[in-house]
């Protein structure tokens, strides 16, 4: 990230205290809050807490209590191109593991890392509902379907 | 009003449009404009007609032709074939190349014919976007005839005599809930949708909510009508795009004809919701960490009583119903009490939404009524398993539920006979296995997911499955003893009598299930060393068969270890220290000389 961190770009932030701005009277907006923050930053560092925190007066503990409470929410960026492994129990009894198993070393990292050049990064997430088309893995918004650990390599080759 | 000669229907569920259906919507555009027949044609986008394993789907009206796994390719063929010339195209049809080619029409299709559509009546069938779409299907009758001519009490009476129970897992009498709540004396009363459907394998709320988005809103308008309240809350996964967007724009319509808000109808009830995303945690599935995530907080569990119907959400009376049980609310109000208990068994009213999956040829979405038999479901609905595979187990009630072996395969599907038999209704996961599945893995993998899901709150749950889980893994690295399955056995009884929440005391469940069905597997993985399904990568060996070995060396060649060594035209070996276990020899081998054992 360097120096231009995220947190500090103006445009960001002023995007941010609008959100915050809007939603910190409605009852229970805290989560509304952090998934518009994390949609703007792409992940949710301390220094966006700390400012969710001094503009909506919730203790930061709490805000960061309900961040690491919650799968969807990152402390870590997350890569250019977000690859997510369906384990649901349908994608699991078809293969998933396998898939993920060769993600891993095909990437050579670990679930929940972000590759160093920032390209990708690996998650395991639960049932996306695709379970017709068992095992699935969506890198973005693309969604594979029916897929042998051996598609792998191909799938990459195109990011 | 325009008429138009046809309809398209394309599904844009999330399984049609996970295999490309957007593509297919847009190609049919042009072509029809292509045609010139853009104005006798209607394309409509609609929700999950069920059958995901063959998507994407495409239903022609009149004939109600369905059309599977459509390629953009095959769409100028529909176009000029059907819509042109009027001869359907068989080779696309469902169920075609296996046999009943000449069955166009969609209802009478082997996948459909036991089935009984209630809580799926308009999915697949109108288009979700469109509030007049819904309307014309009675959308709204139900929920004008409730404010305008019954009272809360009527309205609670005729849920208590439908017999309708929650559709979400635990099967609590749905009028009892109302009832609980209406009799609770409060300023304020809220009226909330469970739509945060953490199952994995199920997604039978996520095809409601695309599909039909206004039977919930409505059956949550009737609901805050009989209990006095006049705001409700669908707490949705973040997970699920294009169902929170449908959601968003059915409120956003269904205010803008005033069946939302202030005044409904011209009368003095009110009634508005609200959407709220979560943030994936399974535990929000359970009632009161759903009301504690929807005040914005850590979801965990509270203990009760307080029940919610008492103190819920904000500390006010709350029902919290789940999607598929709203789904039937309006359809029973509008055919009445009788219609619906009359479907059905003597124990368990009307029908039940199963997404089936796993090891079964149609995988998909079923709405059958209640009492069908497991056999039924998996060989008449499902079309049997492939590749001439056997059935060993379903699977149902997810990380709650048990597994029923092909031994109880006759047992009727309903709330008490799954329970008597070690499992549940749960939300409607239901997951096939063949003798590929190992039991023992299977046990370990919802352990993996409950660990991972507990939320910490109370001991039992959080140290509990954490050792039961270290306990099948041992298991199956071949390192566990006999004494393993007597100390699973206690834990799952300390876990089932003192966890905080329901889906801390129903963890055990399916290593309950699996050692009361397959007491055998785990046997031979502690006994034998063993795997019996070849799953337990630490308990398999590969080896070459020398008879059969003809040492043409590829198998050595693709190891990604190089742990095979011979010399060729011998029979080569394969180091069992080093090996890894990954079957590429067993796959490259043009001889069947390498066995897994």
């Amino acid at each position: 990230m360097g120096t231009d961190c995220a947190c500090c770009s103006d445009e960001k932030s002023k995007k941010l205290l609008a959100v915050i701005e809007a939603e910190k009277n409605t009852p229970g907006s805290l989560i509304h809050i952090l998934h518009e923050a994390q949609e703007i930053y792409g992940y949710l560092p301390l220094e966006v807490q700390k400012t969710i925190s001094e503009h909506t007066g919730i203790p930061l503990a709490e805000i960061y209590g309900v961040v690491t409470f919650y799968a969807q929410f990152s402390l870590k960026p997350k890569g250019q191109y977000r690859i997510s492994v369906c384990l649901g129990t349908a994608c699991y009894v078809k293969g998933a593991d396998k898939v993920l198993d060769r993600l891993k070393s095909e990437l050579n990292m670990d679930v929940g890392d972000c590759s160093e050049d920032g390209k990708f990064s690996l998650d395991a997430c639960r049932c996306i509902g695709a379970c017709g088309l068992a095992p699935v893995i969506t890198i973005n918004d693309d969604v594979y379907g029916r897929l042998d650990e051996s598609e792998v390599p191909g799938i990459l080759a195109k990011y | 009003m325009q008429i138009y000669r046809a309809h398209v229907l394309v599904c844009a569920g999330t399984g049609c449009t996970s295999s490309g259906s957007t593509v297919l919507f847009e190609e049919f555009e042009k072509q029809l404009k292509d045609a010139g027949i853009e104005n006798e044609v209607k394309m409509v986008k609609t929700g999950c007609f069920g059958l995901c394993a063959e998507g994407p789907i495409v239903v022609v009206y009149p004939e109600g032709a369905m059309y599977c796994r459509v390629t953009k390719e095959d769409v100028a063929e529909i176009v000029s074939e059907h819509l042109v010339k009027g001869r359907i195209v068989n080779r696309l049809l469902e169920g075609a190349g296996e046999v009943q080619k000449e069955e166009a029409a969609a209802e009478q299709s082997h996948f459909f014919k036991k089935q009984m559509r209630i809580a799926l009546r308009n999915c697949g069938h109108i288009n979700p976007e469109n509030i007049d779409e819904y309307i014309a299907e009675d959308g709204y009758e139900a929920l004008g005839k409730v404010i305008t001519e019954m009272t809360p009490e009527q309205v609670i009476d005729v849920m208590l005599k439908s017999g309708l129970r929650g559709r979400g897992g635990a099967g609590f009498p749905t009028g009892r809930k109302w009832d609980f709540a209406r009799k609770s004396p409060s300023d304020k009363k809220y009226v909330c949708c469970n739509a945060d459907e953490g199952d994995p394998g199920a997604f039978m709320d996520r095809s409601v909510l695309e599909g039909d988005p206004h039977v919930v809103l409505e059956a949550m308008a009737i609901a805050g009508y009989a209990i006095g309240s006049d705001q409700g809350y669908i707490y949705v996964r973040a997970e699920y795009p294009i169902a929170v967007k449908r959601l968003q724009i059915a409120i956003e319509q269904a205010r803008a004809y005033g069946l939302l808000g202030k005044n409904i109808l011209g009368t003095d009830f009110s009634f508005d919701i609200e959407l709220r995303l979560g943030a994936g945690a399974f535990v929000c599935g359970e009632e009161t960490a759903l009301m504690t995530s929807i005040e914005g907080h850590r979801g965990e569990p509270r203990p009760r009583p307080p029940f919610p119907a008492v103190k819920g959400l904000f500390q006010k009376p709350t029902i919290l119903n789940n999607v598929e049980t709203y789904a039937n609310v309006p359809r029973i109000i509008l055919n009445g009490a009788d219609w619906f208990a009359g479907i059905g068994s003597e124990r368990s009213k009307g029908t039940k939404v199963f997404a089936v999956g796993g090891k079964i040829k149609n995988t998909g979405l079923v709405e059958i009524p209640m009492g069908t038999t497991l056999r039924e479901v998996v060989y008449d609905i499902g079309g049997g398993i492939p590749n001439g595979k056997k059935f060993k187990a379903a699977q149902t009630g997810g990380p709650s539920g048990g597994c029923i072996p092909a031994s109880l395969i006759d047992t009727p599907i309903e709330y008490d006979t799954l329970i008597e038999i070690g499992s549940m209704m749960g939300s409607g996961g239901l997951i096939v296995m063949d003798e590929d599945t190992c039991m023992v893995d299977i046990a370990k993998f919802f352990l993996t997911f409950t660990v991972e899901e507990s939320c910490g709150k109370c001991p039992p749950c959080r140290i509990g499955t954490k050792r039961m889980l270290d306990i099948l893994t041992k298991i199956t690295k071949g390192q566990g003893t006999l004494s393993d399955i007597d100390d699973l056995y206690a834990l799952a009884d300390a876990i089932k009598s003192s966890a905080l929440c329901g889906l801390g005391q129903t963890a055990p469940n399916p290593v309950l299930s699996t050692l009361r069905y397959f007491k055998d597997e785990y046997i031979a993985h502690v006994v034998d060393k063993k795997c019996p399904a070849g799953v337990c990568k630490d308990l398999m060996r590969y080896t070459i068969v020398a008879d059969k070995c003809k040492g043409c060396s590829l198998c050595a060649r693709n190891c990604p270890v190089n742990c095979i060594q011979g010399e060729i035209k011998k029979p080569f070996v394969i180091d069992q220290d080093k090996c890894i276990k990954c079957g590429t020899c067993m796959d490259k081998c043009k001889f069947g000389a390498i066995v897994k054992e």
